[in-house]
């Protein structure tokens, strides 16, 4: 069902001075070109989203010397009438979420026209397939930007649309073209024109040029040159073009396959990033005091909280308030856990599954806590600029940045556990207590300190994680929900008591899951990892890296 | 020792009489304040009561089973929802081939949620469900061999305490995700629903109702005398014993193993026997009954109400569960507060449970259940 | 003794409780609400819990009705399937409630829908759903597929001209039936079985990466790509998150959802998904002086004025109006006359039309499509010239297409006009 907005006797007006325009040519300076290029701007104001795509296509040809300012205008949301003598301008800045007025600008002279009420313009707008337009026909302006990287992506939109005279463009600007990659990208638009040609050797040097692309549009269009059609005769006519894109095509494709399993690597190993950093707080806390905390989820919540009310308090500094998150969500995360330690767990030391219970109860508490502070509701944590987007390794490989980071927050979190429990005196003496509470206590260790410490610092590993979580998924009170019952396989899995157990049992898991998963689907996938791990416990029923000793005998 | 060789001895009297003498009174109110009483009366129990006092009697009868690996041997199963959800979705089964062409899309032999999967026939695992009998031994069955299977693996590799009660654990969750795929042939997220009757009486009619009630009532007696009897036999204290200093009984030459995965298949087949009870009164099973959580939860019951005495779990479970009912209705926004906090004051403040409390008397005269041989030092003390 | 006294207390309080509640003064009609206000629904619910509460004072203050004022009963399902039958009995035989507004999951309406029908209570179910059903007991103010699903991909068929389609969804019937009806739909516009792609993932589930990864490689195959996405809950925030991330913006391969708003969006930073899609039939950026004045009410109701509105809400609004509409046209609240009373009943909806009760219990709404913007609103780049009827039983399915529902003529919910027989729904 097509919506116009526009009656059929206006669309008809238009057309006709739409016609008459075209005919006017490119005269700079003079008023009867600025008219007509007013009277598309009419245009813009007033037609149905099927016909601006035409109106900005035609603007774009008409060769006005504002042209590429009003578009750009559009496609960033720039383009207002006002409402009551309905005249296009331009504003200076897009509106924000506060702006009452905004500031005008002449779309013929482009100065200064004063400013206007929001109440008092309506905005032109754009959909997803004009906005797809707008990019292939500025593109055509941009190819001649200054920034080197701008040309790069004009390049690519006009890509999308190779006819005639975009191919022109093309072929011009790659006799002047200075900078490589913006040549090599123009290389391949023209070798991607050329394999539309009509002799077979301009399609051959084309292939010997795209040869080595990792692009996808690249082999797709190799591949429909070998493709058989159903009567058997092929898409490609000649030959050697054959042969040749047929080689093309597997080298091409095995290069895919390769960098594709470096992806699912990579994916792997954040997975299991994700899944070693819920569990090393759990890893202390379990391991070195027995005690089971079903409360853990609901720490990392609390970081993952923190997270955002730090990131409220600090409204103009998004890029650093994660950094300043980290602390602060283990702070508020191990003071949590040293009052849950000092009320409730203290009492209940050598009855791990009394434990359990306690702090089933005090995570039905703070999850309530928390729905009452901040409601049920998702919660929105911005991710700061450097940490998003994706590092373009090559055409076929993109690893995001937020996952990267993630991955080496986990590692230097490990590491600085690792350092704390085996370089520093308070990790000498948590470790004494674990092992033998009585000979530590008679070397003078006050092993109540000691308790709520570890405790703490355990929760407080858990406060961090929800920092990194807050960036990955949703912020509400259910967070650990969703993360306890992982973040206790990988304990077992390990070892409990083992941090390495933890590191290991955590990355493995996560890449095992991912690797399956193309081929099992999602949760097939989570099922067989389950599998796995019942089975591997039934082999060392342990855990990977098992306590040893006799205090090992009673875990 | 002749005390024990009584399955009822003197000081186990009083609770166990208490329990039986309450299963009673359940089994003749009911009825009479169902369908004796005429609605207007405020005694009157709706449907929406019997529905209730079903559900609290097949958790009660689910608790037991975890008391009885728990409390007496010393297992910690946190994955006793499945051998329930197990047992419910096999008398679902049974339920929604009854259903027959009354269904949404009018299949006489395809479940609806198979009609819009577009599915042709029916998978090879529902047949022979529409045979009330079939259904039965599969109630039984299917838990009981998981159990088996489950066990053999964990009880001959020794894997003990908390790695056991993690694995339980993977072992609901697995299930969980399984049967939460559509694919799977068991309706996915939406489970089984909208029953009509079973063995072809109408299961919304009250009368049925209340003498599902009962049957509950009745399983319920029968499953706790048959758990009494066991902890009561020989083979209860090796249990006991078991619970209590594994290794040291291992060394004595028993064989640990056999007792445990007996011990562990009987309590899934009472705990699947509770989940097909549970499913016709309450009319829905899904697959979050496989949650890990619910799993935790029947512990917790049996902590408050208290381990290792049989009829302190049956009450544990009846008591939280009612308050659950209670503060969902009085409180809603804030009944995990009152939830969340009699776990933890029942944890620090009562250790034997609510029967603790109220057997204190019982418990100064010093006969209490106290732990067969005393392992290791006070440290080491096993829970 | 102490410990006897306990028992005795307990008992009784247990009788008490369990067996109470008959005989109050009946100067109130009783309002049920049975929304989720904890565990993994309790983000969606808990908004209509309180556009509920919300609709019962402003009532009040208009005097009430039929001269009673009313009273609102809110009890808690906790996401919980089985509670939700329970907590369903409890509000009709317990508090004896004269109607209930609830649900949102279908599990949760397919729970309660026996309790309903056999208590022969009503109930009004303001979600979008999958269809497949028509209920004596049940008024669905929500969308149907036709009024959801099928005009999205018209849009993007024809407007954006999509060639290649992903359908997205979470593992249960919604997505599932819905994708079944658009598979349909799609297959009889003539798009080839190849360029369709249809993938379920778990509830919850929130490692996207190779799924994301999966979609961009389809979608580059040279053909115009869209993702109609049924992912439902909490899934679609790290879905959102995932596609930012791997850059797939809206040009390249817009996403619809059908389960995402502008509460959703506000969990969400919406910047890198400007230019994706969502179909519903209410945006709260639609300026209408009605919209505006429930906006208003919203905002002093709960006390924030960031807080957002939604298609539910509407959805629930809608619902509570044709209700009271029909009580003072039937002149009691007795279930069976209300629900006598209600085909035909209109009340106008937020965005300047009418919602009208028709014969199959569902209501006549229009169709929105919306680009999400910047600030998590939505700006409409698409909409219905007129409201569309709501289906029971969807003209593309073979299975349906000979179905239809009718609790006027009819009195029938799953009517075959084929073999003119009642089945499914029909009860005594």
């Amino acid at each position: 069902m097509k919506q116009s907005l526009l009656r059929p006797g206006v669309r008809w007006f238009f057309l006709l001075l739409l016609l008459a325009s075209r005919g006017a040519g490119p005269v700079y300076g003079q008023s009867s070109s600025d008219d007509t290029f007013l009277a598309t701007l009419g245009e813009l104001r007033d037609a149905s989203f099927a016909d601006k795509d035409d109106v900005v296509e035609k603007s774009g040809q008409s060769g006005h010397r504002n042209v590429q300012a009003v578009l750009t205008a559009l496609l960033e949301d720039r383009l207002y009438f006002r409402n009551d003598d309905k005249k296009v301008f331009l504003v200076k800045t897009a509106a924000g979420e506060d702006s009452s007025a905004l500031d005008l600008i002449d779309p013929v002279t482009l100065q200064g026209a004063g400013s206007a009420s929001l109440d008092n313009l309506t905005k032109i707008g754009t959909n997803n397939h004009l906005r797809r337009i707008l990019q292939t026909t500025l593109a055509r302006f941009r190819l001649s930007s200054a920034d080197a990287s701008v040309r790069v992506q004009a390049a690519r939109d006009i890509e999308q649309n190779l006819d005639t005279g975009n191919v022109q463009l093309l072929r011009e600007r790659s006799a002047v073209e200075t900078d490589s990659r913006v040549k090599d990208e123009l290389a391949a638009g023209l070798a991607l024109a050329a394999l539309d040609s009509s002799d077979a050797q301009p399609r051959l040097a084309a292939i010997s040029t795209l040869r080595h692309s990792l692009r996808q549009d690249v082999l797709n269009k190799l591949q429909a040159l070998i493709e058989k059609s159903p009567d058997g005769s092929f898409a490609e006519s000649d030959e050697h073009v054959r042969l040749a894109a047929a080689a093309a095509v597997k080298s091409i494709s095995r290069l895919h396959a390769l960098n594709s399993g470096v992806e699912t690597l990579f994916f792997g190993f954040s997975l299991g990033s994700v899944l070693v950093l819920i569990a090393i707080g759990l890893a202390i806390t379990f391991g070195v005091m027995g005690v089971i905390n079903m409360a853990h989820g609901e720490l990392m919540m609390l970081g993952a909280y923190t997270t955002y009310v730090v990131q409220v308090a600090m409204p103009n500094h998004k890029e650093i308030s994660i950094l300043v998150a980290i602390p602060a969500a283990f702070l508020v995360a191990a003071l949590t856990g040293i009052l849950i330690e000092r009320t409730i767990i203290r009492f209940l030391y050598g009855r791990p599954l009394e434990t359990l219970l306690a702090t089933f109860g005090v995570s039905l508490i703070l999850q309530q806590l928390v729905r009452s502070i901040f409601t049920a509701l998702n919660r929105s944590v911005v991710t700061p600029n450097w940490m998003s987007g994706t590092l373009q390794l090559n055409e076929a490989l993109a690893i995001t940045y937020n996952r990267l980071y993630i991955i080496i927050f986990t590692l230097l979190v490990f590491a600085a556990l690792m350092l704390i429990l085996r370089r520093t005196r308070v990790g000498l003496q948590i470790r004494a207590v674990s092992q033998n509470r009585a000979m530590a206590k008679a070397m003078g260790i006050r092993s109540e300190w000691v308790d709520a410490l570890t405790f703490g610092l355990g929760s407080g590993i858990a406060g961090v994680a929800g920092v990194a979580l807050s960036q990955l998924t949703n912020v509400n009170p259910n967070l650990g929900q969703s993360y306890i019952i992982d973040s206790f396989m990988v304990v077992v899995f390990g070892g409990v008591g083992s941090l390495w157990g933890s590191m290991v049992g955590g990355m493995s898991m996560g890449v095992v899951n991912e690797l399956l998963e193309p081929y099992a689907g999602a949760v097939l996938a989570k099922i067989f990892v389950l599998i796995a791990l019942i089975l591997f416990i039934q082999r060392r029923p342990r855990g990977l890296f098992p306590p040893t000793g006799r205090a090992s005998e009673n875990q | 020792m002749p005390q024990y060789t009584l399955w009822i001895s003197a000081r186990k009297d009083a609770g166990t009489a208490w329990f039986l003498g309450g299963l009673a009174l359940v089994v003749v109110l009911v009825p009479i304040l169902n369908q004796v009483v005429p609605p207007s009366s405020p005694f009157h129990l709706s449907a929406y009561g019997l529905t209730l006092v079903g559900k609290y009697l097949c958790y009660a009868l689910l608790a037991l089973s975890v008391d009885l690996i728990w409390g007496y041997c010393g297992i910690l199963s946190l994955g006793q929802a499945a051998f329930f959800s197990l047992g419910g979705y096999a008398m679902g089964m049974y339920l929604m081939r009854e259903i027959g062409p009354r269904g949404v899309y009018g299949d006489p032999v395809l479940p609806d949620f198979m009609v819009f999967l577009n599915w042709k026939s029916l998978p090879w695992f529902w047949q022979g469900f529409n045979h009330f009998w079939f259904a039965i031994l599969m109630i039984a069955l299917v838990p009981g061999s998981l159990a088996l299977a489950f066990g053999w693996l964990a009880f001959r590799s020794r894997v003990t305490g908390v790695y056991l009660s993690i694995i339980t654990q993977a072992l609901t969750y697995a299930l969980m995700l399984a049967f939460f795929r559509n694919d799977m042939g068991f309706g996915g997220n939406n489970g089984f629903t909208d029953f009509k009757d079973i063995m072809g009486f109408d299961l919304h009619s009250d009368r049925v109702r209340v003498v599902l009630l009962v049957i509950t009532a009745i399983m319920l007696g029968l499953s706790y005398v048959v758990c009494r009897m066991i902890v009561a036999s020989r083979a209860g204290r090796v249990i006991r014993a078991i619970r209590d200093a594994e290794s040291r009984i291992r060394f004595l030459g028993y064989r640990v193993e056999s007792f445990k995965l007996w011990v562990f298949v009987f309590s899934a087949v009472l705990a699947g026997i509770a989940g097909a009870l549970y499913v016709p009164q309450i009319g829905i099973i899904n697959p979050g009954e496989f949650s890990p959580i619910n799993s935790i939860e029947v512990v917790i019951w049996v902590a408050v109400g208290g381990r290792g005495t049989l009829y302190g779990a049956a009450a544990g479970a009846v008591l939280v569960n009612y308050a659950k009912t209670y503060f969902t209705s009085t409180i809603p926004e804030a009944w995990n507060y009152a939830l969340g906090a009699l776990f933890v004051l029942v944890t620090l403040f009562l250790p034997r449970g609510i029967i603790g409390l109220v057997s204190g008397r019982v418990k100064k005269q010093g006969k209490t259940e106290r732990p067969l041989i005393q392992a290791g030092g006070p440290e080491r003390s096993r829970e | 003794m102490k410990s006897k006294w306990i028992r005795m207390t307990g008992l009784l309080l247990a009788a008490g409780t369990v067996f109470s509640g008959i005989a109050k003064a009946q100067d109130t009609i009783k309002v049920g609400i049975l929304h989720s206000l904890s565990g993994t629904m309790a983000i969606s619910e808990t908004t209509l819990k309180d556009t509920d509460l919300m609709m019962i004072d402003e009532q009040n203050k208009k005097g009430g009705l039929l001269g009673k004022k009313l009273e609102a009963v809110v009890v808690d399902p906790a996401s919980d399937w089985p509670l939700f039958a329970e907590k369903a009995q409890e509000l009709l035989e317990k508090d004896k409630v004269a109607v209930v507004f609830g649900c949102w999951t279908s599990v949760s309406r397919k729970s309660v829908l026996p309790v309903f029908e056999k208590d022969n209570g009503l109930l009004f179910y303001p979600v979008q759903y999958e269809g497949e059903e028509s209920s004596k007991n049940v008024i669905y103010t929500g969308a149907a597929p036709n009024q959801q699903a099928i005009p999205a991909v018209e849009y993007l068929m024809n407007q954006i001209g999509v060639k290649r389609w992903v359908l997205e969804g979470t593992d249960y019937v919604y997505p599932r039936t819905t994708n079944k009806i658009l598979e349909a739909y799609l297959l009889s516009k003539g798009v080839k079985p190849e360029d369709i792609s249809i993938n379920y993932t778990p509830f919850g589930y929130s490692d996207w990466q190779a799924r994301v990864a999966a979609i961009k490689k389809f979608g580059s195959a040279g053909k115009k790509t869209a993702v109609v996405s049924t992912i439902n809950g909490d899934a679609n925030v790290p879905f959102y998150k995932e596609l930012g991330n791997q850059k797939v913006s809206a040009e390249d391969i817009p996403v619809v959802a059908f389960s995402v708003g502008e509460e959703e969006l506000s969990g969400l930073d919406a910047k890198p998904l400007v230019g994706h899609l969502a179909a519903w039939n209410y945006f709260e950026s639609i300026s209408t002086p009605a919209n505006k004045a429930f906006i208003t009410q919203w905002h002093a109701f709960i006390k924030n004025p960031k807080r957002t509105t939604n298609d539910p809400m509407e959805a629930s609004y809608i619902g509570f109006n044709l209700w009271v509409k029909a009580v003072q046209k039937a002149g009691t609240t007795d279930v069976d006359k209300v629900i006598a009373a209600l085909p035909g009943v209109e009340t106008p909806n937020l965005t300047g039309g009418i919602a009208k009760v028709l014969p199959n219990h569902h209501i006549t709404k229009p169709v929105y499509i919306g680009e999400v913007r910047a600030d998590g609103q939505f700006d409409v780049v698409w909409k219905t010239d007129t409201t569309v009827p709501g289906e029971a039983w969807s003209r593309y399915l073979p299975s349906d297409k000979d179905i239809t529902a009718d609790w006027v003529t009819l009195k029938c919910g799953n009517y075959n006009k084929a073999t003119k027989t009642c089945s499914g729904q029909n009860f005594k």
